[in-house]
């Protein structure tokens, strides 16, 4: 009864009792899947080195330890290259990256989601076909491309392209789309010009489909290791640095499910945040007609 | 001055019906809609630069052979012909990569709406807790380490203790090298990683459905849960539906990743060997630049060709 009473319940469709119950249960279900791995994930963090090899294997953690974390530190005192360093090197990365994507991908899906010109069916194909292309073997082309540019081993390399990914121009295009046309007419009545439009009208009004796209672009920027374009230990990335303490085998078992731990708890964290803003903008969404 | 409506676009033509060049014309069109041409310059220029360019160079290259050492030779269609007809090894990832997505992009993308659909009916509190386990998974990259944990080997595995525990066995079975179990196991964690940006992109597209068509719909006589989700929901987000239908497709065909991490590179007799697999190999390892590029092609080819029948499925939908 509990878990129905949870189901919002102002509407006025015949929802069955028994149908509630049994999506609720199927979701519940798969959700215990779902998280299963990630429990997993966080336990292992604070599993002293005898509970991580122990038998039969257990998920929950017994006594819980921060040793792992503590000898992490250790390890990254000793570094060459101070720990601070390569955070700076994320940090930089994921935000010009996350933001100016938002930007750009936002800029160009607005024109291609409201109006028809010429070019424009022809140029959204484009960027949909090149979705279902393999990254793989344009490694090579997009290499040459950047040492003609100048922008190996500079952080440049790994964010310029990022603002364009085609992914996001997809999404907002599909979520501007959703936009009332009238509301554009009414602004362009009041006197505002298109990116006047853009910023004040259009933007505002697909909050939810550019914390989606922060959400998307945040992680995979976040987990980057500079690829094949960036070499001097100085530009690398937090994630490459963690991976190489945790080369070390099993004497850095435990290390190694602390830097797991890390590494995930950054972009959940964002998720949380960005994803109660997502629900508080909806409240007072202006988009409906 | 942007008030160029019906009027704007007409009378000039009905002065002067006689024939503007064509040129004078795409000029006047250009004119028009500079604001959206200078809207879109800068994405379409890096998008241009950075992933059109090196598309379309990889896909020429397909038509010569290059080791990346000499320069590219000619072939014509010889590394199409050598694929097809040469290559057994493509055939198994073919084989396999079509189990993948047959698979994992239709059950997936399912999922994906359900778990959305039922998510979104739930009070706040709990669907952001919902949709942070859902989606977990696909953001903490990291993560399906766990799996190979879960399907090791030995007795030290989770599912082999478990399963010996309760004395559903006697011997641990060795998951990831039997070419029985790889497979599913790779579908598996496949299906584990899936929910990602496709079920994001309907939770978001389910909150900007307008309440009021959901209102009307009930005045008109919609009177369960089903009738609403077909004439109402489903057509009301028909945008998200199909951003979702592309990314489930390049998903489930562009599996290589996974079965790398868990059934190893190659994989024991090539029970888990994809057409992306089978790319790495020749692009990576061996240096077949212009061979690989074939195989990018035709895998190209199948994702259009998958794309475009799933767009005409999905325009079907609340008709």
């Amino acid at each position: 009864m509990k878990m129905i009473a949870v189901l919002r319940t102002p509407k006025k469709l015949n929802r069955s009792f028994l149908v509630s119950f049994l999506l609720f249960a199927l979701l519940a279900l798969f959700g215990a899947f779902m998280a299963m791995p990630l429990i997993y994930a966080v336990n292992n963090a604070f599993k002293p080195l005898d509970e991580l090899f122990i038998f039969p294997p257990r998920i929950f953690v017994n006594n819980p330890t921060l040793d792992n974390f503590f000898d992490l530190v250790a390890i990254m005192g000793n570094s060459w290259v101070p720990l601070t360093r390569y955070i700076a090197n994320t940090i930089i990365i994921t935000i010009i990256g996350t933001a100016g994507h938002i930007f750009l991908a936002s800029a160009a899906a607005y024109p291609l989601a409201k109006y028809r010109f010429l070019g424009s069916k022809t140029l959204f194909s484009i960027v949909v076909l090149s979705l279902m292309f393999s990254g793989h073997v344009t490694a090579i082309p997009n290499y040459m491309v950047m040492s003609w540019l100048g922008w190996i081993n500079t952080h440049a390399s790994i964010i310029i392209p990022s603002l364009a990914f085609p992914l996001g121009l997809f999404l907002m295009k599909q979520f501007m789309e959703q936009i009332p046309d009238a509301l554009l007419e009414a602004a362009k009545i009041d006197g505002a010009n298109e990116y006047r439009i853009f910023w004040s009208i259009v933007m505002p009004n697909v909050k939810p489909a550019w914390l989606t796209l922060m959400i998307l672009q945040f992680p995979m920027l976040w987990g980057t290791d500079g690829g094949s374009f960036i070499y001097s230990e100085n530009l690398k990335t937090l994630h490459y640095a963690l991976g190489q303490i945790t080369q070390g085998g099993i004497a850095r078992a435990g290390v190694g499910a602390a830097v797991a731990l890390i590494l995930m708890v950054v972009p959940i964290t964002l998720f949380i945040i960005s994803q109660s803003s997502v629900i508080q903008t909806m409240a007072t969404s202006g988009m409906k007609e | 001055m942007q008030a160029k409506t019906a009027t704007g676009k007409t009378i000039p033509k009905l002065i002067q019906p006689t024939k503007t060049s064509k040129w004078a014309h795409t000029l006047k069109e250009l004119k028009r809609n500079k604001h959206h041409y200078i809207l879109m310059s800068p994405y379409m220029l890096i998008f241009f630069s950075f992933t059109v360019i090196p598309v379309v160079f990889s896909l020429g290259l397909s038509f010569f052979y290059f080791n990346v050492l000499e320069f590219p030779r000619f072939v014509g269609w010889q590394n199409y012909s050598r694929l097809f007809l040469n290559d057994d090894v493509f055939m198994i990832a073919l084989k396999n990569t079509f189990m993948f997505a047959v698979i994992t992009g239709p059950v997936s993308y399912i999922a994906c709406f359900l778990f959305a659909w039922i998510i979104n009916e739930l009070s706040p509190k709990i669907r952001a807790v919902m949709t942070l386990i859902f989606y977990a998974p696909s953001i903490s990259g990291n993560v399906f380490f766990i799996w190979l944990i879960v399907f090791s080997g030995d007795s030290y595995g989770y599912l082999n203790g478990f399963l010996i525990k309760y004395g559903f066995m006697l011997e641990p079975i060795l998951w990831l090298t039997n070419e029985k179990y790889i497979l599913p196991i790779v579908i598996l964690v496949q299906l584990w990683l899936s929910l990602g940006t496709s079920f994001l992109a309907f939770i978001a597209g389910l909150q900007t459905i307008d309440q009021t068509l959901i209102e009307a719909g009930a005045v008109d006589g919609i009177n369960n849960r089903w009738q609403e989700l077909w004439f109402i929901t489903l057509p009301s987000m028909r945008p998200q539906l199909l951003f979702g239908a592309v990314l489930q497709i390049t998903g489930a065909f562009a599996v290589a990743d996974i079965s790398i991490a868990l059934a190893g590179f190659p994989s024991v007799n090539y029970a888990a060997h994809t057409v992306v697999t089978h790319l790495m190999d020749y692009g990576s390892i061996r240096f077949e630049m212009g061979y690989a590029s074939a195989i990018a092609t035709v895998l190209f080819i199948i994702m259009i060709g998958t794309n475009m029948l799933t767009q005409k499925m999905l325009r079907k939908v609340g008709e």
